[in-house]
């Protein structure tokens, strides 16, 4: 008997609680001081915070928490939220991006006004992405995602004297309203269909579903919401605007964190709500996932090749990534091989965190120092900072999916899971556009190493907290070539308890 | 045994020390500490105990270890490394070639030394790993990390178009190896439910069982699905190789890469190649080899012959090196497809000896370009006045490349042709094994030529400065080769032995 089981039920959420007080922590520091310029309380307050977090987290992770070795999922609040493998996987995933980000905003938001502000919106999103990996009724799922979305789009307006900024956080903010309208009308055709919002109720109602024709565009209406959330095509529009404009660090985030979030909902929702043999046969949701999957992929890496600016370029790679996790989905076409394949997503959204944030707070380095946005103004950036670039090289690789970080064996696993759904395509485009990308992410590593500098490029400063979090992301990205069994296995068991 | 995981260990963590060494240092650092590996290695051989082919079931693979490293569903990805009398050989190679090829760095290498002499020794360690490695998972790590450092290596050290190069390497190099990526997966999707690790011998010996026999896919039967494996791999591998026509990276990667790049490119990284195939396409679809050695072997005949005419027609001698190394390749395509004991043994002995050769060539014109700051047969003549040994060594390694007597070359050459004129799979053989024998005579052509040119004759050649013998430190590699290569000629025995061993299961009839 393991101490913690003596906690009330209502314990469990305490990863994600973490965060909510930590963002109240934040509010109370600025009501207290409103003019305070100590970034370093604020920032410090906000790595506390999610450092917490994920300590309590992975402790949950070990000690078998609301995992079936300790008297399995944990259910509160009526069964609307749900502590399991699945949940804590991907808390920990979001608190360990939101730790890297707010560990970088240190240096990068120093010397911006409501810096309070910032962290805390950060905090609250992360509150709402936690909350998503645990929704188990579709009126969480919608309440959290909008916790999730609407600190979004102030963070990508942060800069508010930067036209950029201003304009990516409108379009974002627009795009997603429309989004969530829509996602908002297909809950609600689902809850004419069967007279649920929990996901157990759903799938037990849904044996016999009546009205095929509601149900089915209200799934359809569903995709399409989560298509908007993890930045997939038809959805995904945004993506490029707001990260480009978005403050690098939260590029990142949203990229990262937020992209993960909207993917273990739909998880939750495609496999536990909407899963069953009859829902299948009235819409079969797989196939809409097999179109996405592959054309988001394609679609990304081809846009990719052609960007000249290197932030746009990781927007575009971003959303091919996005067409990789989706396969996660497309190939759940036997019940046997779902704990198999959702699998495969989760440890490609876990390596992709790590390498695509770290990808991310490079650019924020490099706006820092005022360099250009272009590939051209990478020239020669090695010779300045070596072990940066190093750093760069090593996500950039992992990211195009060669061995040097963990990205080689999330591609590999997405696709032994394609291989094992049957869908040949999958495969032969995830292969593909592999190949491709090595193309447009070597482009970087080019600048950075090979050309030779032009004269203007004079670095004097080193941000600690930049540097730190560049540090931790690529320790974190090659830690993960030997230690990517313990991930596949922790997601492995996680999707069996979901399925 | 641990000695494999000892090597890579050790060459790994040579390398980041020299990454964090001064530049003053990391050269002579870099070349004693890879004393180690080939120390190692000559170690292995001297002991080798294994018999037979790793990927077959009989036999004893040697300084074999395996553990599981993860679990992917019902496939198990294994750490296994072991060694037989095929990759023994390349092993050796690499580990000696690499340590010379430090040493021919020291002078043209003037910036970045500690950058330059780490990724050496790492690309050292994926040389290692691949070919020891026998899982193909982990293979292929090591396979797609021999990229990144050789696309650094061009890319910061190379030639005035080292941009173009390296880019043009990279990518296609590593288009070619999802190609072959996605050739090995169908077969270990025909495979299905028996097979339950990635370990090559599983794969191996699973296809050469029959354990595809119940395949189908769409109507389309297991013939059918062996034959598209083995043209995805055999494409993705002739890249490497290279096979004409997809040779076409390679001029600009030689001729662009520093002088101890090629040494390796064409020494070792072009190996990789020919001993893929002779591991995937000969060993697990040796019926499919067997059923179409007619445009097999045609597509040796064709590197032969097509290699050695772009050698004619060039007058930079890096560019005639790197030509004459895709007419050498073909002769290994050629000895692979003939699948006689003595082709195939003279195609893997081949892959050594034009390691060894190869490597000598393009170190002598390293050490002369080092002198002139030319490679242009025709900027200089006489150079055998101011350079005797360096000159003197060159040409005894263009007489190796030209097949002279008691030299590797030649034993390689001769076991091959012998092999191919008596295949019994490739029909009119003795047709093809004439056309390629032609080879060699296009291949004195064009380097009596340009030795004619450059080493002979009256001394000319225009520096403000003046060019003298070559100090000691640039010339005693090249001996220590000529030496290898020599002993190699008089004593063919020292590998051919357990290459014969190896490979006899192989050619022994179908079964696992």
């Amino acid at each position: 008997m393991s101490s913690h089981t003596a906690l009330p039920a209502w314990a469990a959420i305490a990863p994600m609680g973490l965060f909510a007080v930590t963002a109240l922590v934040l509010f109370l520091s600025d009501a207290v001081d409103p003019d305070s310029e100590n970034s370093a309380l604020l920032a410090g307050i906000s790595v506390a915070g999610s450092v917490a977090s994920l300590g309590v987290t992975g402790w949950f992770l070990v000690s078998g928490t609301g995992q079936p070795r300790q008297n399995g999922a944990i259910s509160i609040f009526g069964d609307s939220l749900v502590v399991d493998g699945m949940a804590l996987f991907f808390t920990a995933l979001i608190a360990s991006v939101v730790t890297l980000v707010v560990l970088a905003s240190y240096d990068y938001v120093k010397d911006e006004q409501y810096q309070a502000e910032y962290y805390s919106l950060v905090l609250l999103a992360a509150t709402g992405m936690a909350m998503m990996s645990a929704a188990n009724s579709l009126a969480t799922a919608f309440i959290s995602l909008e916790l999730a979305s609407l600190p979004s789009y102030a963070l990508v307006a942060f800069l508010k004297h930067n036209r950029g900024s201003v304009e990516a956080g409108l379009k974002y903010f627009l795009i997603g309203a429309l989004s969530s309208a829509i996602l908002a009308y297909g809950i609600s055709l689902v809850y004419a269909a069967s007279g649920a919002l929990q996901f157990d109720a759903v799938a037990s109602a849904l044996q016999n579903p009546e009205a095929a024709g509601v149900l089915g565009l209200g799934v359809m209406m569903i995709v399409g919401g989560f298509a908007y959330k993890t930045a997939s095509v038809p959805f995904h529009f945004w993506a490029p605007e707001a990260y480009e404009g978005a403050p690098s660090p939260i590029s990142g985030f949203l990229s990262s964190a937020s992209k993960a979030a909207g993917f273990v909902l739909a998880f939750r929702v495609f496999t536990v709500a909407l899963g069953g043999e009859a829902v299948l046969d009235t819409v079969d949701w797989v196939v809409a996932f097999q179109v996405l999957a592959v054309v988001t992929m394609t679609v990304g890496n081809f846009a990719a090749v052609k960007q000249e600016k290197v932030k746009r370029m990781l927007a575009y790679s971003s959303i091919g990534h996005a067409g990789y996790v989706l396969i996660a989905l497309a190939s759940l076409t036997d019940a046997a091989n779902r704990p198999f394949v959702l699998g495969s997503g989760m440890a490609h959204l876990l390596v992709y965190g790590f390498m695509n944030t770290g990808a991310f707070l490079f650019l924020a380095l490099t706006e820092y120092w005022g360099i250009g946005r272009e590939f051209e103004d990478f020239n020669g950036l090695a010779s300045q900072a070596p072990f940066a670039c190093a750093a760069m090289s090593v996500f950039l690789f992992s990211l195009a999916g060669l061995p040097l970080g963990g990205g080689f064996f999330s591609k590999f696993y997405l696709l032994m899971a394609s291989i094992n759904g049957g869908v040949a395509l999958l495969a032969v485009a995830l292969v593909v556009n592999s190949a491709l990308s090595l193309y447009y992410y070597s482009r970087v590593v080019k600048a950075m190493w090979i050309e030779d500098p032009s004269g203007d490029l004079d670095i004097e400063s080193y941000p600690t907290g930049l540097y730190a979090a560049i540090t931790i992301a690529a320790v974190v990205t090659v830690l993960l070539v030997p230690g990517f069994g313990p991930v596949a296995e922790t997601a492995q068991m996680a999707a069996e308890m979901l399925v | 045994m641990v000695l494999i995981e000892g090597l890579l260990a050790f060459t790994l963590a040579a390398a980041v020390v020299v990454f964090l060494s001064p530049n003053r240092y990391a050269g002579k650092l870099a070349t004693a500490l890879s004393l180690v590996p080939v120390v190692g290695s000559v170690y292995m051989w001297a002991t080798f105990n294994g018999t037979g082919n790793a990927l077959l079931a009989s036999g004893e693979t040697a300084f074999a270890s395996a553990f599981t490293w993860l679990q992917l569903g019902q496939y198990e990805l294994q750490w296994l490394v072991g060694v037989d009398g095929v990759s023994l050989p390349l092993l050796v190679l690499t580990t000696i070639l690499t340590t010379l090829a430090l040493i021919s760095s020291w002078t043209p290498i003037d910036e970045r030394e500690s950058q330059f002499y780490g990724l050496m020794l790492l690309m050292e360690v994926a040389l290692i790993g691949v070919f020891t490695a026998l899982d193909f998972f982990l293979w292929f790590v090591f396979w797609e990390g021999v990229l990144i450092p050789m696309y650094f290596l061009i890319g910061v050290w190379g030639g005035p178009r080292r941009k173009y190069a390296a880019v043009k390497f990279l990518v296609y190099t590593n288009v070619a190896s999802l190609v072959l990526f996605i050739g090995l997966f169908a077969l270990i999707f025909g495979l299905g439910d028996s097979l339950t690790t990635l370990a090559l011998p599983d794969i191996a010996q699973g296809v050469r069982g029959g354990g595809l026999s119940d395949f189908n896919f769409l109507g389309l039967g297991p013939s059918w699905l062996k034959f598209f494996a083995f043209v995805l791999m055999f494409a993705g591998f002739a890249v490497k190789v290279p096979v004409v026509p997809f040779h076409t990276w390679l001029p600009d990667a030689h001729v662009e890469a520093p002088t101890p790049v090629s040494i390796i490119l064409a020494g070792v990284l072009l190996k990789m190649g020919t001993y893929a195939l002779l591991r995937f396409n000969f060993t697990m679809l040796a019926d499919v080899a067997r059923a179409n050695a007619n445009v097999i072997a045609g597509f040796g005949v064709l590197s032969v012959i097509y290699g050695a005419m772009l050698a004619l027609a060039q007058r930079d001698l890096k560019r005639i090196v790197a030509y004459s190394s895709i007419s050498s390749m073909g002769y290994v395509i050629l000895g692979l497809v003939a699948l006689t004991p003595h082709s195939f043994g003279g195609a893997t002995f081949q892959m050594i000896s034009h390691g060894l050769i190869s490597g000598l060539m393009f170190m002598s014109v390293g050490v002369i370009y080092n002198a002139t700051h030319t490679r242009m047969v025709g900027d200089m003549s006489g150079m055998a006045d101011r350079m005797p040994w360096a000159v003197g060594v060159f040409l005894a390694a263009a007489f190796g490349y030209m097949g002279l007597p008691l030299m590797s070359g030649f034993a390689a050459e001769v076991l091959i042709f012998i092999g191919s004129f008596q295949s019994t799979v490739i029909s009119a053989a003795p047709i093809y094994t004439m056309v390629a024998m032609f080879g060699i005579v296009v291949v004195a052509g064009y380097l009596l030529w340009a030795m004619q040119r450059t080493l002979f004759g009256g001394y000319s050649l225009e520096t403000d400065y003046e060019v003298t013998s070559a100090p000691f430190h640039e010339v005693a590699p090249l001996v220590v080769l000529l030496l290898f290569v020599i002993l190699l000629g008089v004593a063919p025995d020292l590998v051919y032995n357990m290459i014969q061993d190896a490979i006899n299961p192989l050619l022994g009839g179908g079964g696992a």
